[in-house]
């Protein structure tokens, strides 16, 4: 009994050993991952430079889409660094919960993957004494379709062909409609492996957006946060999505243009109809977001996108997600704060800031709406 | 999960039961007593709100519910109607937890009778040692692991037992995919609670009175005689108890799940294709983007692992009650 309670203890220490072993791993692990995601520029501020703070100060609370939320800590770094006294607490959490917080009250502003709902505006009236909720476009960003085939450096996909991939009727790598795209590529015998989220996101309903409007004919779901095709495999996070490409030979998924670059995986160029396939980068994001039309009301500027473009250079698969502020009735403490971050991350230096992080500027003209709507905010 | 079967202990040594009749001896079990039985009321309150808790939020959710709570194979309660159904989570559950027990309970028997009746002693404790180990290590860290190490590796196995063994249906592959599957999940979950299967058994046949032993040796058993006539009908029970353990934690285990499986919301039998779900997996995979009524939805399953996690340990004592005569626990 005695040598057993000796052992024992033994034991617990070889396993405390192991454990603390473990945790210095993960914690190594878990730190490569960080730096992955937020694309690798933590490093760079452009403190103190051109913001202008005006009289902000105190708190400023703000929740919702986990979209934008790699430029919000940019963007609330480096103006919590010129502008002291400040504090931006962006909640990343779902675009739903944001906007219920914004209805609550309980935050300045709201961040969105999708323009508020007619019900949504009706609900905000009770909180902008006065007005009503309005989107801002702020944050673009082009969702990349990246793969991962050996022997072959270009492929280049249209919206049905990435539609039936997607939706599992193209199984093969060979098959004829990936082969008329690809003049000259030596495509392998090889079973297409398509991966998707497996929690709920606003890129699978962008992507979905994207595939109902472009092919409309192939791809008949409902473009929602869920996944709705049967089929496929599933993995949690663009993180998650961007490991399994990188690992497996055969293999398809979305994410954010920045996993892309970090894992250094290929992207599919999109053959939109235009003059030439289009490649995913931020620029040319930009490009397809112009195309898009203002179909909001009065200061309301919510967008639509027009995912059909053939113009020259625009990639069609992007995502654009929103402020979501009250046209009059703000909050009286927290307006000025509002007034002068949202002036910072429209401004050159904000939008510029983007690109750095794997998301696409807002185009110029729209911009310039949204600046003005910023000023005008009451 | 949250409960545990007790172990059948050995014969209790008598107790010599002291009645002092000094005062001081008669406060410190007044105050004993109402403290292990304050312990005791705490317990119960604790689990009976996590029951009412779990029973009140799942009430709201499915109230609203468009589809069938227990036959929707779909999972969308942020959809407009909402949906979700129980079905697939329940049978990736059951199916993984299977898969675990009929891998890791012979290989910990095994591993126990070793390490209590046949390797040399020099052998016995550092083998032990390194099945305790395995209960140390997180389960991320078994996800992990089990996601970059085991997943490329089973792929060869997942081949050659599609070729081989596809006539059975279960072992037949009929999709593409690496192998992100239940079967890998299974595979994974048996390696996860085969330490604290062994250790338990090894503990309990450690304990048959050395009397039996030698009682069957004298009779002029061999060494599998006394194992099979004596070891293990007095540590059935206790196997069974660890067992339950281990499946308790096979039923719940999230995290490990979550990182190796590619879920999705279809029922197969072919174990090798990548797809399903368990309920701990859903509910790590879904709680950070779902809404208020999406984390209602969420809990209605975890209420639904709560009672099918009651119910395998409550048929676990019933087999334990039943064979107790037979083992040698209250010989």
């Amino acid at each position: 009994m005695k040598l057993q309670r000796k052992n024992r203890l033994r034991a617990t220490a070889l396993g405390a050993l192991a454990v603390s072993s473990a945790l210095v791993l993960t914690a190594c692990g878990s730190d490569d991952n960080s730096s992955g995601t937020t694309g690798g520029n933590g490093g760079k501020t452009n403190a103190a430079s051109n913001i202008k703070c005006d009289d902000a100060k105190g708190q400023l609370p703000a929740s919702g889409s986990s979209a934008q939320k790699n430029a919000m800590d940019l963007w609330a770094k480096n103006y919590m660094a010129g502008c002291s006294g400040v504090e931006i607490n962006y909640k990343s959490s779902s675009s739903g919960e944001g906007i219920v917080a914004f209805n609550q009250g309980t935050v300045g502003f709201a961040g969105s993957d999708s323009a508020l709902k007619p019900e949504e505006v009706a609900d905000s009236k009770k909180i902008c004494k006065g007005g009503q909720g309005i989107n801002l476009p702020m944050v673009g960003g082009p969702i990349a379709i990246g793969y991962h085939l050996e022997g072959v450096d270009s492929l280049t996909l249209d919206a049905p062909t990435l539609a039936k991939i997607f939706d599992g009727k193209i199984k093969k790598w060979n098959d004829g409609a990936i082969a008329k795209l690809n003049t000259g590529a030596k495509l392998p015998d090889k079973p297409i492996q398509a991966f998707h989220r497996s929690e709920d996101s606003g890129t699978t309903q962008n992507l979905g957006k994207y595939l109902g409007a472009t092919a409309p004919s192939d791809w008949k779901y409902e473009a929602e946060k869920k996944w709705p095709a049967p089929g496929g495999q599933a993995a949690s996070g663009s993180s998650g999505v961007a490991a399994q490409v990188k690992q497996v030979d055969g293999s398809i998924g979305y994410f954010e243009l920045s996993y892309a670059a970090s894992q250094s995986i290929s992207t599919v160029d999109i053959n939109t109809g235009g003059a030439a396939p289009v490649k995913a980068t931020s620029e040319n994001a930009s490009k397809a977001i112009a195309a898009a039309k203002i179909k909001g009301t009065g200061k309301d500027l919510a967008l639509e996108l027009d995912y059909t473009t053939k113009a020259e250079g625009a990639y069609p698969i992007v995502l654009v997600t929103y402020e979501v502020v009250c046209d009059k009735g703000n909050k009286p403490e927290t307006l000025s704060t509002v007034k002068s971050f949202l002036n910072y991350t429209a401004g050159d230096e904000g939008q510029k800031l983007l690109t750095e992080a794997g998301y696409a500027p807002i185009p110029a003209e729209i911009n310039a709406k949204v600046r003005e709507t910023i000023a005008s905010l009451s | 999960m949250a409960s545990t079967t007790p172990i059948d202990s050995p014969p209790a040594p008598p107790v010599a039961r002291k009645r002092a009749g000094s005062s001081s001896g008669r406060v410190g079990d007044k105050v004993f007593l109402g403290l292990s039985r304050g312990s005791g009321i705490l317990l119960l309150v604790i689990m009976a709100s996590i029951a009412v808790f779990l029973t009140y939020r799942a009430s709201l959710a499915i109230s609203e519910n468009d589809g069938n709570f227990f036959t929707t194979f779909d999972w969308n309660p942020a959809g407009d109607p909402p949906v979700f159904g129980i079905a697939v989570l329940l049978f990736g559950t059951v199916v993984s937890s299977i898969i675990a027990m009929a891998i890791a309970v012979p290989v910990a028997v095994g591993i126990a009778l070793f390490i209590s009746h046949y390797a040399p002693r020099k052998l016995a404790a550092p083998l032990a040692y390194v099945v305790d180990l395995l209960a140390a290590v997180p389960s991320i860290v078994y996800g992990i692991w089990g996601a970059l190490v085991l997943v490329p590796y089973l792929e060869g196995l997942n081949l050659w037992l599609d070729q081989f063994f596809g006539w059975t249906y279960i072992f037949e592959k009929t999709e593409v995919g690496v192998a992100r599957s239940l079967f890998t999940v299974g595979i994974l979950l048996a390696i996860m609670i085969l330490p604290i299967v062994t250790s338990v058994s090894r503990e309990v046949f450690l304990q048959v009175p050395k009397m039996n032993e030698e009682a069957a040796l004298a009779l002029g058993a061999t060494r599998w005689e006394v194992i099979r006539l004596s070891v293990l009908p007095f540590g059935r029970s206790g196997v069974i108890s660890a067992s339950m353990l281990g499946l308790g934690r096979a039923l719940g285990e999230t995290m490990a799940v979550a990182t190796v499986l590619s879920p999705s919301f279809i029922i197969s039998g072919h174990l090798l294709n990548p797809g399903g779900g368990t309920f701990a997996q859903n509910i790590a995979a879904k709680f950070d983007e779902a809404n208020e009524f999406g984390r209602d939805a969420l809990i209605a399953s975890g209420l639904v692992l709560f009672v099918l996690t009651l119910l395998v340990n409550g048929a676990a004592r019933m087999i334990i009650a039943r064979r107790k005569e037979y083992s040698g626990a209250n010989a």
